[in-house]
């Protein structure tokens, strides 16, 4: 660096000048206008594609309708929280007329008994795929580990791995909500049934590209570490801890970025099937209605659900960036 | 000072507390409190689910200190099993479904109904293509638009050309036993056309034996795509889903259930029979309840049906447009479109006794079962009473119907007269195919029917 000012000094202020503008310039390119470029050019596409398409819910929606139910359902979802406040005064009254009746009625505020909007949705979906995931983590990272140091177990699990890991959410969705609703029996449950079911349905699903890619972290450790761990007699759990989880920190969250971005795919799946709160439910009721305003509201979700999707991803890797030691490789 | 004020605040509460006391204190002994507050009740999103949106959005639901949870369900299965298992506390049922619930059609369990939720509101929709080919076979009137009612058979021509080419024809109903089941065979029947069989004893439960029209579930929101993607030539179904096909251009309603039996009983709201026994005062208040929004439903000359309309087509209850839900709910309906007709009573929630729990409307549904093979064997009278007698409740809905009088919510000329009420309707007619029914006796009935299982046939 020091030398190349040297050099442009060397040559003289106006050329400095030059290339500091065009360096600029040339990160601007790259960050900012050729991604600007790219969605200006989807943006067309898709409304030009958009008019053309007729359907018998009327055109297909572009970026003006779909911008038009991103304020609606922003609006809808500030009415809704009107209503929940009305709901829950009036329940206040009707609890205190009810006590100076009956003065050993031990009054309770019951939850909001309204419809869930769109953001509602979002929040649901949000807190289901990220329970299911840090399950899926707890389970996945140490059976990695496990299989990753021992050629034996891994000989033995790998069948069975390679056979689960293929399966759809869809298939095993039936399987989970018998079992859900056999096993999970309570009178006065902390979870609702159909939060477990997504749940156990995103952490199948999302567990196998932990545990393939954590093993594989760890199998293919440096001979070198394994050696030094060896020579300082390292216990057991020491040998872990201080070796192998810190050099497979970039396998482990190869395949946690993985996990993620299945079990946001997974999840949308399962609620749409199984009907449980959250963004897929959004969808399908909305399919079900078949209104006019239907297919934008789709097309909206789609979208949220894309960058949320990308937002999740973008988080992984950051963490991936704080935490991983090899800072040689390109995270993209 | 402060304490003083406080003692004053405590004392003006007793008071008014006193007087809430003593003026609700009369009703308080007949009808106690409810035991179970929070419940979650279930509906397909179909127009007739109206009173439970209207009991919600009204706070009648409410005002009997009920807080209520209005989820939308997959399909009638589901609806079912969520009731059968709990995970529901009541649900918008077809009228068959407590009925076979409890002869163990299908799963068994004991569901009641304390109140039936509307009359008519169903339709029979074919595709274009179809329409296009029964049209030269139907009458038309001076002003060169079809004659209605369309009887089947203008399809019956139709359905012989698709049997002798070896093509099935097919058609959408939305559960096996579902009103829209024996509606489509009651009007193809009508019209010479076999519906099929059932015979559950041999394990065959399609309905498909003999059939000339081959009968499948679809959800009802499916319907139109279905009929769309050409899977089925035509289905039977509630609203909003046969004015969604005119709307969307892909078919056209040749009736309306109005027309195949006028004022026939449709949707019930049904219940596990444990529940109303472990919840007694619940039970009687939801039924209050749905009572007060169905009688706000067709209130002076269906006044408030605008606004049901409005609630309606919000995207948590049956969500379509306001258009065209309010086509059947406003008193019109469409038929091809443009052919807009008056049907005044095409949903009935309230009047002419549309919420009590007649006797008669479910032994009309066992006699269906019957000439359909889905009961196998015959049945004396007898049992067709004594299974309606189990499922139906009137006793519940006078309960309810009584402390609303009492309440001066609602007037004694608007319900039965319970003091002479045998639960049978006078012996009804009006069927398209002219039969009359009479519930006392329904295997006279069922041997009236041309096409259908009579008493003393076996499968």
């Amino acid at each position: 660096m020091i030398s190349v000012i040297r050099q442009l000094t060397q040559d003289g202020e106006e050329r400095f000048c030059f290339a500091l503008v065009l360096a600029l310039f040339q990160n601007f390119l790259k960050a900012l206008l050729l991604p600007g470029l790219g969605i200006v050019g989807f943006l067309l596409l898709w409304s030009m594609a958009a008019s053309s398409i007729n359907t018998s819910l009327g055109a297909f929606p572009g970026p003006k309708a779909v911008a038009e139910q991103l304020q609606n359902l922003y609006l809808e979802h500030q009415q809704e929280r009107e209503k929940e406040a009305a709901f829950y005064q009036r329940q206040e009254e009707r609890n205190a007329k009810r006590l100076a009746q009956d003065p050993n009625y031990s009054a309770k505020i019951r939850p909001y008994t309204g419809k869930e909007t769109f953001l509602d949705q979002i929040a649901t979906s949000l807190i289901t795929v990220m329970s299911g995931f840090l399950l899926a983590v707890l389970v996945a990272i140490p059976l990695g580990i496990a299989i990753g140091l021992s050629e034996k177990l891994n000989t033995a699990v790998n069948p069975v791995i390679q056979i689960f890991r293929p399966v759809s959410p869809l298939a095993w969705l039936p399987l989970v909500t018998m079992v859900v609703s056999a096993v999970y029996v309570s009178s006065d449950p902390m979870f609702a049934k159909s939060f477990i079911v997504s749940l156990v349905t995103v952490t199948l699903c999302c567990l196998w590209p932990m545990v393939i890619n954590t093993s594989v972290g760890v199998a293919s450790l440096n001979k070198d570490w394994v050696n030094v761990s060896k020579v300082l007699r390292l216990p057991a759990f020491s040998h872990v801890r201080k070796i192998v989880i810190p050099a497979s920190i970039p396998a482990i969250f190869t395949g946690m970025r993985l996990s993620l971005g299945i079990a946001w795919m997974v999840l949308i799946a399962a609620e749409m099937l199984a009907q449980n709160p959250g963004l897929g439910k959004f969808v399908w009721d909305e399919f079900q209605n078949g209104s006019s305003q239907s297919l934008s509201r789709i097309m909206t979700a789609v979208l949220v659900i894309g960058v949320i999707g990308f937002l999740l991803d973008r988080s992984m890797l950051q963490l991936q960036r704080a935490l991983s030691w090899d800072k040689s490789t390109e995270l993209r | 000072m402060l304490l003083k004020q406080l003692s004053r605040l405590v004392k003006s509460a007793a008071i008014i507390g006193g007087a809430c006391f003593a003026a609700n204190s009369a009703v308080a002994q007949k009808l106690g409190y409810p035991e179970k507050e929070e419940l979650r009740f279930g509906f397909i999103k179909l127009t007739d689910m109206a009173p439970i949106a209207i009991a919600y959005e009204k706070g009648y639901f409410e005002d009997e200190g009920l807080y209520v949870t209005i989820e939308a369900q997959a399909n009638w299965k589901v609806l079912l099993d969520g009731v059968i298992d709990g995970r529901l506390d009541g649900a918008h049922m077809l009228a068959g479904q407590p009925i076979a619930a409890t002869i163990g059609y299908g799963t068994k369990a004991n569901i009641i109904t304390p109140f039936s939720m509307d009359l008519n509101g169903n339709g029979i929709t074919v595709s274009n293509e179809i329409w296009k080919q029964m049209k030269p076979n139907i009458p038309k009137m001076a002003d060169g638009r079809p004659q209605h009612p369309i009887k089947a058979d203008a399809l019956k021509p139709v359905v012989d050309k698709y049997n002798a080419a070896g093509k099935p024809f097919n058609m959408g109903m939305v559960f096996p036993v579902s009103t829209h089941n024996y509606e489509l065979r009651y009007w193809l029947a009508a019209g010479g056309i076999h519906p099929g069989f059932y015979a559950p004893h041999k394990g065959d439960t399609s309905g498909k034996i003999d059939a000339e029209a081959l009968l499948s579930v679809t959800p009802p929101p499916q319907m139109p795509a279905t009929l769309e993607a050409g899977t089925i030539y035509g289905y039977c179904v509630g609203e909003p889903w046969n004015q969604q096909a005119v709307f969307k251009g892909i078919g056209v309603p040749v009736i309306t259930d109005y027309e195949i039996w006028k004022n026939n009983p449709e949707k019930v709201f049904g219940i596990t029979e444990a529940f109303a026994e472990k919840y007694p005062n619940t039970t009687i208040r939801l039924t209050r309840a749905l009572i007060r929004a169905a009688k706000w439903l067709d209130e002076n000359n269906n006044a408030n049906r605008p606004e049901a309309v409005k609630i309606l087509s919000q995207s948590n209850y049956v969500g379509a447009d306001y258009d065209v839900i309010a086509n059947s709910m406003t008193g019109t309906f469409e038929y091809e479109k443009g052919d807009k007709r008056k049907v005044p009573d095409f949903n009935v929630f309230f009047r002419y006794n549309a919420t009590y729990p007649y006797y008669s409307d479910a032994i009309w549904y066992l006699t269906q079962m019957r000439r359909w093979g889905q009961i196998s064997e015959d049945k004396p009278d007898s049992w067709y009473k004594d299974i309606a007698r189990k499922v139906y409740r009137p006793d519940i809905y006078q309960k309810a119907a009584e402390s609303l009088i009492d309440e001066k919510l609602a007037m004694a000329s608007e319900f039965p007269d319970f003091s002479n009420e045998t639960g049978f309707r006078a012996p009804q007619k009006h069927f398209i195919d002219n039969l009359v029914y009479d519930g006392n006796t329904p295997n006279d009935y069922i041997n009236k029917f041309t096409i259908g299982l009579k008493q003393g046939d076996a499968l």
